[in-house]
């Protein structure tokens, strides 16, 4: 699991995390427990789209907007394998790091900024 | 530790093929030199014809480019022919005297052609036709001179014969044979083709032996004289009389060889630091001189390189492809006959078409095709697989179209079709955008046609057709392999019947363990492989196996079925297609409670309920009441009904009652893929029987059973399995055929490709006729189905909604 420890400040919502927009915050989403390995939940914040929250075998957490750049499935219905997801609508692989569509096809999801402490899952989340 | 050094002398294509699999395997696990004799990275030798014809140019042929090597790390000797190797100090010098040690060398120095010993053979303008360079040459000549001679009637003269014609020369062939192509062709094949050249201006001497090259007075020929005394004029003569394993390096260091460099089973010489592949091998006596057989090697000689060791060769049936444009000929396998074999021939000289087929018992084992090839692939296909044609037999001249076997009957005629004509109705492929990614891909599997264009994606029902296209494009080194030759995917080398055997022998019963003991590539697999394993993990180890939701595919997970807004839909069992008031009061009052935007009733009389979103499918199943209609799973699906005696006034048995009888029965069974029956009382068949994966029909003396129908994608009419008496009997011969079927079909394999590949005669001996085996095989299934319950009534129990199906808010 990535133990990255996170500054203070950064669990304040109020306060931005470094090197993202100014309208984003740290949240915690959920336990890491509450994931299932292999598997991913559903993250929904008011007014914006839906976040895929994912949990690899190798116990690491990954988000993504739950949305794949091909038809707009739901990503987090998908097979979770290594650090990819597979959509279920078309089978599109999607690596969750970079949420780039593996080759040789084309596009890349959204990519939400996700880490790990003391198990718990933090999202920074757009806020403005 | 530093890595280990791989040496790769040769940089044709079974060569940088085997490089390509290694990487693909085992990334970075050699420092890889290869030395190319040519000045060219690796080119699509096979398409050397099509350049000399001019139809395509060397940048369309080029399959790695240099980038491709520095991307990869490889260092690229190219112009540097390897004069030695000193395999006790492992080291290889080049001409240049380049030195390279190595703990690993790869031989693929390919084949040489044979130049005919005879007088005047080192002239000017004598030459092969074997690379870039020789294809320069003649393209040159071709310009400046008249008369071109082609010694060798095969299939590589005949291309030269016809590439230098279309540049322009006059061109005679010198053909020692009876008939043209006399190891593809039998001679009526033979003579239509000579008649058809002929016609486009090539002329032919037949049974003519060349005697000697005359030279001119500047050293170049201008004449080749035959055995009989006859002059022609030649200024430019090419030899394609054949070609020798060029295993000259291999045979000075020392190294077994007889025709070739002798190689193992695993792609090894004598020497074990010492792999070879490609041309320049002699495997069990064989040398091989088409693409196709190299590719297998390949990929043997990358598995052993990457240290797997599990990879073997056995061996290839080959199959041949003219690249003449405009003229269509196939031959593979045991064309000519011989002992034991018998011929079915179609001859139509005025119309150019003559086919033979050789079949040796009931399986196909030959073929040879003039003028319409289109069949080609299909019957190669069939040669490969060895199963029994017995029922194809009245049909099999007349193609796979005949045999209802490819949803496209009329069209199927790939090298006439147009480019924009649409080959993946899914998709929306165009024939055209298929042959470009073929071309500019540099693609030789379905597989990779599928990742790169999406044709044959989907329903795959076009898969023959790609098939072809691909066999149009690349010839010979189309790699088509059904199924059951071909790995489960990239994770792994093993194909499905191998893994559901390791499971079966070595008691594998969770994914971890099964990938460990298969040693998968990945760590966890990939979405082809993990449903596959899952399933035949618990169809094999019923109760012991657990279970894996996170390898199902989402319906079978969430227990309804996406739709492509990510919504699901959700099906209740009507058992047997009945339902009654208090029922459809429930759905009408859950449409209403849920804002349901869609109520349907579906083919398999039953009532589909569309839009449901996912946190609300509890609820909607706790309001429903109804068990689950499994109409998302690879699973039993629906048992469909007629009303039969109770009242129709044909029916001759219950048959509601035994669809009900049969849905209770096989409830929660999961299976290869969906599986439908139906049950009609009477021959009139209003259940439609006849296209389900069992259809039972009532006849007045009892039950009718047939198998392996199919309504989906390619309609396939149901074959009769058996007929019995009761309906126990009925309950008995039909759970005994679908446990067979999901001990032995390949996960996503409906019964009818099932049934196509093991054949309907293993089906009855195994279930039919050994009444004891039947029995066992039904009491498995029930063993099987005792750890089923309904997979809805589990998820409504009161409390919080399960983790699935909730959203978390922020």
């Amino acid at each position: 699991m990535s133990e990255t420890a996170i500054p203070a400040a950064h669990a304040d919502p109020a306060s931005p995390p470094p090197g993202d927009a100014a309208a984003t915050a740290w949240r915690v989403a959920c336990a890491v427990a509450d994931i299932p390995a292999q598997g991913a939940r559903v993250v929904a914040v008011a007014g914006r789209p839906e976040i895929a929250v994912f949990r690899t075998l190798d116990d690491r957490v990954f988000a993504l907007v739950d949305r794949c750049p091909h038809k707009g499935g739901p990503l987090s219905a998908g097979v979770v394998h290594g650090h990819a997801v597979t959509c279920p609508l078309h089978n599109w692989a999607i690596g969750l790091a970079d949420g780039r569509a593996r080759e040789p096809d084309e596009g890349c999801a959204r990519t939400v900024p996700a880490r790990v402490e003391g198990g718990m899952v933090w999202l920074a989340v757009e806020t403005g | 530790m530093a890595r280990q050094k791989l040496v790769m002398v040769g940089n044709g294509m079974a060569g940088v093929r085997t490089l390509e699999e290694l990487l693909a395997l085992a990334p970075g696990e050699y420092d890889i030199t290869v030395f190319g004799a040519e000045p060219h990275p690796n080119y699509n030798r096979i398409l050397l014809s099509p350049v000399l014809a001019g139809e395509q140019t060397l940048p369309d042929i080029i399959l790695n480019d240099e980038a491709w090597y520095a991307e990869h790390g490889i260092r690229l000797l190219l112009g540097r022919p390897v004069t030695a190797i000193d395999r006790a100090r492992r080291t290889v010098t080049a001409a240049d005297g380049t030195r390279v040690p190595y703990d690993r060398l790869l031989l693929a120095t390919g084949s040489k052609p044979f130049m005919l010993p005879v007088p005047g053979a080192d002239l000017d303008g004598v030459m092969a036709f074997r690379d870039i360079g020789d294809v320069d040459r003649m393209v040159e000549s071709a310009a400046r001179y008249r008369h071109a001679v082609v010694v060798g009637g095969g299939l590589l003269g005949l291309e030269a014969a016809n590439g230098l014609l279309a540049r322009g020369m006059d061109v005679a062939v010198v053909h020692l044979g009876e008939t043209l192509l006399d190891r593809q062709l039998d001679g009526e094949a033979a003579r239509l083709l000579q008649h058809s050249l002929e016609s486009r201006g090539l002329r032919f001497h037949m049974r003519a032996q060349t005697a000697a090259l005359l030279g001119g007075p500047h050293g170049r020929v201008r004449a080749l004289r035959l055995a009989g005394g006859e002059e022609l004029p030649a200024d430019l003569v090419v030899m394609a009389v054949g070609i020798r394993p060029n295993a000259d390096l291999a045979q000075a260091c020392g190294l077994h060889c007889d025709r070739g460099v002798v190689v193992s089973d695993t792609m090894q010489t004598y020497d074990p630091r010492i792999y070879a592949v490609g041309e320049c091998v002699s495997h069990r006596g064989v040398a091989y001189g088409l693409v196709a057989p190299l590719f297998e090697q390949a990929k043997v000689a990358a598995n052993h390189l990457a240290m797997i060791g599990i990879g073997r060769y056995p061996g290839s049936v080959t199959s041949t492809k003219l690249k003449v444009t405009g003229i269509d000929v196939f031959s593979a396998g045991e064309f000519a006959g011989g002992e034991g074999t018998e011929a079915i021939t179609l001859a139509d000289p005025a119309g150019g078409v003559y086919k033979k087929l050789v079949l040796r018992e009931d399986r196909l084992v030959g073929a040879c095709l003039y003028g319409d090839t289109a069949d080609g692939a299909w019957y190669f296909r069939l040669i490969r697989e060895g199963r029994s044609v017995a029922e194809l037999r009245d049909h099999l001249m007349l193609g796979e179209g005949a045999v209802g076997d490819a949803g496209h009957a009329g069209t199927d005629r790939v090298a006439a079709m147009a480019d924009d004509a649409e080959v993946c109705g899914c998709n929306g492929v165009c024939k055209g955008t298929i042959v470009q990614a073929i071309r500019a891909k540099g693609l030789f599997t379905v597989d990779e046609v599928r990742k790169h264009t999406k044709a044959s994606a989907s329903c795959g029902s076009c898969t023959g057709l790609v098939e072809q296209i691909l066999i149009n494009c690349v010839g010979g080194a189309a790699d088509v392999k059904p199924k059951s030759e071909k790995p489960l995917c990239g994770c792994t080398e093993h194909t499905h019947g191998e893994v559901r055997r390791a499971i079966r022998e070595h008691h594998l019963v969770s994914l971890g363990q099964a990938m460990r003991f298969m040693e998968w590539r990945s760590p966890d697999g990939c979405a082809t492989c993990r449903p596959a394993l899952n399933y035949y993990l618990i169809s094999t180890w019923p109760g012991e196996a657990q279970d894996d939701p996170q390898s199902r595919f989402v319906n079978e997970r969430m227990h309804a079925n996406i739709q492509k807004d990510g919504s699901y839909s959700v099906v209740p069992r009507m058992w047997g297609g009945v339902t009654n008031a208090a029922e459809l009061r429930r759905i009408a009052d859950v449409a209403d409670k849920y804002a349901v935007p869609m109520v349907k009733v579906t083919g398999g009389q039953r009532i589909d309920l569309l839009g449901v979103r996912r946190e609300d499918l509890p609820g909607v199943w706790a309001d429903l009441g109804m068990p689950s209609g499994h109409a998302y799973g690879k699973s039993l699906r629906t048992v469909k009904t007629c009303v039969g005696s109770e009242f129709c006034r044909f029916g001759t048995q219950d048959s509601t009652a035994m669809g009900i009888a049969l849905e209770r029965a096989l409830f929660g069974m999961w299976s290869p893929h969906k599986v439908k029956l139906a049950v009609s009382g009477c021959p009139r068949n209003c259940a439609e029987s006849g296209i389900k994966d069992v259809g039972v029909i009532a006849v007045e003396s009892g039950w009718e059973i047939h198998v392996g129908g199919n309504g989906g994608i390619k309609t396939e009419v149901a074959q009769f399995f058996a007929k019995v008496a009761t309906p126990e009997e009925v309950l008995e011969m039909v759970g005994a055929f679908l446990q067979l079927y999901r001990e032995e079909g390949f996960y996503l394999e409906r019964t009818s490709h099932y049934l196509a590949r093991v054949g309907l005669e293993h089906a009855r001996a195994a279930v039919v006729d050994d009444p004891a085996n039947r029995a066992e095989l039904y009491r498995r299934l029930r063993f099987a189905l005792s750890f089923e319950s309904d997979p809805w009534q589990a998820r409504t129990a009161p409390g919080p909604v399960p983790a699935e199906f909730a959203t978390l808010a922020l």
